[in-house]
């Protein structure tokens, strides 16, 4: 299954994935709460010292900033006209700051290891008459479907580019929408067989 | 909820997935202006599998994509996504299929093209962007106004893939008349 996660042996690879997700709701919550440039400073360089110890060389930090960068000039250039060069820069950095941590959280954490503190997590909702198994099932399926989906999705472009029609949404959606819909019954026919 | 329920929204979420995975599906008739199919899979999901069903598959799907599996067009995804300056629309998107959804759902019979529409506008765009435009605001600190005027340039995609929808999902109603 394909991951964003990069393999290591760090600290922050072997924390708890809600350890993680906490520190960066905590991170998220001050720097909003703070309006203050050196505060998101001085949260930059943290970030940054973590992705070196998780052995992340600093292109990977710059890869989670990189596709924000046209909305950085942006904003600062709106900052500017109407605020000043400071708030443009607050702003920024405190964005910059909160995909830096997101992404972290993304590249020293497995899916799986995710999804596994996502259902550890739900399990208290049980009680409140939640259907925590059929969430977990769901889950599941879903990475099951994805790569045989992935491939439904080729056959009808390619079955459609034999007519010229590889690039048209409708000749591509229509049969993939339906044959989706289509294995649907048979699939939750053999779940409900298995005794789900 | 039955396990066909379950199945279908599994199978939906994939199918966004899936549909963000294909590369290059683009609209002859918008002058070959690319139109992702994925984003529609939200308003297809709402006008297809209704309500509850459609909103649960694109929630399955965002947390999918939370959980860092690169599923988003362009192979984006992981948390950061949620906080770049998009991360209001991803989140009014599972609201926008369940409105949908729920004004399919409530209507009686068949619904006619221009009242599809009208659904698809309203849960597709309209709950999205109520969703979309005040976070970009609170994140870029500009004004409710001024974020707006920015998300205008995503309005005539946006009511591309609206009338796309409508007509796919006629489509497959045809095909499947008991979901």
């Amino acid at each position: 299954m394909l991951d964003l996660y990069v393999e290591g042996r760090s600290a922050l690879h072997r924390l708890g994935p809600g350890w993680k997700i906490l520190g960066l709701a905590f991170s998220g919550t001050v720097l909003f709460a703070v309006d203050h440039v050196w505060l998101s400073i001085l949260w930059l360089a943290i970030s940054l010292t973590l992705y070196a110890v998780a052995g992340l060389p600093l292109w990977r930090a710059w890869r989670q900033i990189r596709p924000a960068l046209w909305l950085f000039a942006l904003i600062f250039v709106v900052q500017v006209l109407l605020h000043s060069w400071q708030l443009g820069l607050l702003v920024i950095i405190r964005f910059a700051v909160l995909l830096l941590l997101a992404g972290l959280l993304t590249l020293t954490t497995r899916s799986s290891d995710m999804i596994d503190g996502l259902e550890a997590g739900m399990r208290p909702l049980h009680r409140l008459g939640v259907r925590t198994e059929s969430i977990s099932l769901a889950i599941s399926l879903t990475f099951r479907f994805i790569p045989v989906l992935t491939s439904v999705v080729h056959e009808v472009r390619e079955a459609q580019s034999a007519r010229g029609l590889e690039r048209s949404v409708f000749a591509i959606a229509i049969p993939s929408i339906i044959r989706t819909l289509r294995m649907s019954e048979e699939i939750s026919d053999a779940i409900d067989a298995r005794g789900f | 909820m039955a396990t066909k329920d379950i199945v279908l929204i599994a199978l939906f979420a994939a199918l966004v997935a899936a549909l963000g995975v294909v590369p290059n599906i683009t609209l002859p008739m918008a002058g070959g202006v690319p139109i992702t199919a994925q984003s529609m899979g939200v308003m297809l999901a709402g006008a297809l599998l209704g309500a509850k069903r459609g909103g649960l598959a694109i929630v399955l799907f965002l947390v999918l994509v939370a959980v860092g599996l690169p599923l988003l067009s362009g192979g984006r995804g992981g948390a950061g996504v949620f906080f770049g300056a998009s991360g209001g629309f991803l989140f009014g998107f599972p609201v926008g299929a369940f409105v949908i959804g729920y004004l399919f759902d409530r209507h009686i019979g068949q619904p006619s093209f221009l009242q599809g529409l009208i659904y698809v506008l309203i849960g597709g765009i309209g709950v999205v962007y109520v969703f979309g435009v005040p976070w970009l605001a609170t994140v870029a600190e500009i004004t409710l106004w001024q974020a707006l005027v920015g998300s205008v340039a995503f309005l005539p995609g946006d009511l591309i893939k609206a009338v796309l929808t409508i007509l796919i999902a006629r489509e497959v109603r045809k095909a499947m008349p008991n979901l």
